[in-house]
């Protein structure tokens, strides 16, 4: 009861303070999958972040990649009648009967990162997610922006076949270079998403597409296997930034790094900043009653040397990338 | 040299070529060789360094499965390793860094061997412990992060030249020669063969089972962490989560192409080795002919049936006899 006294405290200094004083007295449970990726880790420190920022009580519960875990989670929650539940959903179906509970306590749910089978939609209040395909569009744009008129022999790292990330941020770019004639991907295989197959797949390409010299650009589904393939150019004396334009997905440190280098020329970000719209939405909600639409999509943001990328990659460094 | 490549390595390599020449055909360049900042460059040169840390891996599984067991750990050893080496880079000497991965390496073969030789566990069963605990403690060494480092010596060991060769490749070949001078050069080899033909019979001869047992485990650990320290060379960081993630199936798979049973017994390093070479080369030539990624493990596992069939005595038998006919007839 000492933590409650603590928080009436808080909220009384906070009222003080002429601070939002609502904003204090939220207690929200965050279910999250687990820390499978550096992307993870950093969403789950930049959430702890953004609930600081505004004075919320953000409960992490950590479920080790298991459904099972999520649920239980939610349920604790839900017994600890917490005003809102954050949950970034493992698998997208399996989630009906808990999340009813959920609404029968009237707690509203936020699904961040990922979205539901399409049979709970009643079930939530909103999801902040990415828009994937969008993301492959705003790669290409930036592509065709920078090429301009001349012709360019594109090479394509995709992720893991089969993954719906991959085939989306496929499909985008596909979308966005398919209006200049110019543009053509004259290569393109799985990378896995990783560092290492990243760098041998380039490698082949180098040699496939007679020592590189024909290329005039890569693009990667994600920033690691662009890191691998910058290597890759390197080590076969082409020069990566230069010769060779690159533009990949996530915005994670490293991709900074070697934009600073001059190696690597654009990202797109997928923002671990998930947390943040949804408190907001949160906020509103349970100050005016405002319903929020049943998805927020996060910005999509372009980088490229140009945004001081020292600067990006000493503030996202600590994250947990 | 006869002990090291016996007759029965002529379906390997005609394998070996069959996939060359199919290769060729896919990519016109792919026998091309150039010099490029002191260091060969090209396709076949791929194939031998990407082929390293499996071909590595194989050098050990292959003493392992000789003896009748399994290892199926080997790929979180590579990622332990791999952080070890990746977080003592920067800030620590060449020696102390291979020191503390391949030590790290020992102890895993040791606590497999352990289990095994020991404790008596069924070895895949044993092994499968560490292959799940391992990728664990490998996540908490990096912390879940890609640790890059830029250590240049560290560096030289993934991408480095020994006279136009890349450094892998000559290690790789290092340890080929250095388990074959001791498994072959000695008993050994044949001591080990005898534990997985018949433990009971061995051991009733005088044969250490238990230690020749213990040993192939550590042998295997090592391998496999060096295999970790050039896959975090090669790509100057460990990536906890996918560094060796089901090498230990391509590690068995060329230690089988290499005709060595997985009952046990007879065995053959180099063929096992060039049962890695077999393996790299078709995914090499999977990469360069530019089909979709969705045909690439249809692809394999078309052509890994084909070299098994090809080994199969049954249908060599039949070969054979199909082969006589023809003679007869003529």
């Amino acid at each position: 009861m000492t933590l409650k006294a603590l928080f009436a405290a808080s909220a009384t200094a906070a009222l003080l303070l002429a601070l939002p004083a609502n904003a204090a007295e939220l207690t929200i449970g965050f279910s999250q999958i687990g820390s499978e990726s550096g992307w993870r880790a950093a969403e789950t420190s930049v959430s702890k972040q953004e609930a600081s920022k505004r004075k919320v009580n953000l409960k992490i519960a950590d479920a080790q990649q298991k459904q099972e875990n999520q649920i239980k989670a939610i349920r604790s929650f839900i017994a600890q009648n917490v005003d809102a539940i954050f949950l970034a959903p493992v698998v997208s179906t399996g989630w009906d009967s808990v999340l009813k509970e959920a609404k029968e306590a009237k707690i509203p749910v936020v699904l961040l990162d990922r979205d539901i089978d399409p049979s709970g939609k009643e079930l939530y209040l909103t999801a902040v997610t990415s828009d994937s395909v969008h993301e492959g569009e705003v790669a290409g744009d930036w592509l065709a922006k920078t090429v301009g008129g001349k012709a360019c022999n594109i090479v394509e790292l995709q992720g893991t076949v089969g993954a719906s990330v991959a085939a989306n941020r496929k499909k985008g770019f596909d979308t966005a270079i398919a209006k200049h004639a110019n543009l053509k991907v004259v290569r393109s295989q799985t990378g896995d998403f990783t560092r290492a197959k990243g760098k041998e797949v380039m490698e082949s390409f180098i040699k496939a597409e007679g020592g590189g010299k024909s290329l005039c650009a890569v693009y990667a589904h994600n920033d690691d296997m662009m890191v691998g393939a910058i290597q890759a150019m390197k080590e076969a004396g082409l020069k990566p930034g230069k010769d060779i334009l690159t533009v990949s997905i996530d915005a994670v440190p490293d991709i900074f790094k070697a934009m600073v280098a001059g190696e690597a020329n654009a990202t797109v970000e997928l923002t671990p900043n998930m947390a943040g719209p949804a408190l907001d939405a949160i906020a509103a909600f349970k100050d005016k009653g405002t319903v929020p639409p049943k998805w927020i999509q996060t910005d999509s943001k372009l980088f490229t040397a140009t945004d001081d990328p020292q600067k990006i990659y000493d503030s996202k460094k600590g994250l947990g990338y | 040299m006869t002990a090291l490549l016996p007759r029965r390595g002529l379906a390997q390599i005609l394998a070996l070529i069959v996939i060359l020449a199919v290769d060729r055909v896919v990519s016109p360049q792919f026998f091309d060789l150039r010099l490029q900042d002191g260091r060969l460059f090209g396709s076949l040169i791929d194939v031998l360094n990407r082929g390293t840390p499996v071909a590595l891996l194989s050098l050990g599984m292959v003493l392992v499965i000789a003896t009748r067991g399994i290892d199926l750990s080997v790929g979180a050893v590579m990622a332990i390793s791999g952080a070890i080496a990746a977080s003592l880079a920067d800030t620590h000497s060449l020696a102390v860094v291979l020191a503390a991965a391949l030590g790290a390496g020992l102890i895993c073969g040791l606590w497999n061997g352990f289990l095994v030789a020991v404790l008596g566990m069924q070895p895949i069963v044993a092994t499968l412990i560490l292959m799940v605990a391992g990728r664990g403690i490998a996540q908490l060494i990096t912390e879940g992060r890609i640790v890059t480092f830029s250590s240049p010596d560290l560096v030289w060991l993934g991408n480095g030249s020994i006279l136009g060769l890349p450094v892998p490749v000559a290690i790789a070949l290092g340890m080929l020669i250095l388990t074959g001078a001791v498994v072959r050069g000695s008993a050994l080899g044949l001591l080990i063969e005898a534990t997985g033909g018949n433990a009971r019979a061995s051991e009733l001869a005088g044969v250490g089972t238990r230690a020749m047992i213990l040993a192939v485990y550590v042998w295997c650990g090592v391998c496999a962490a060096l295999a970790g320290v050039i896959a975090a060379a090669d790509i100057m960081g460990a990536d906890a989560n996918n560094a060796g993630l089901w090498l230990e199936l391509d590690a068995i798979l060329a230690v089988v192409i290499g005709g060595t049973s997985l009952f046990g017994g007879r065995f053959s390093l180099v063929l096992a080795v060039l049962g890695a070479l077999i393996i790299q080369t078709m995914n090499t030539g999977i990469l360069l002919s530019g089909y979709p990624p969705e045909f690439n493990l249809l692809v394999k596992a078309v052509v890994v049936l084909a070299v098994l069939l090809l080994q199969s005595p049954k249908l060599s038998g039949f070969a054979g006899v199909v082969t006589r006919l023809r003679r007869t007839k003529a």
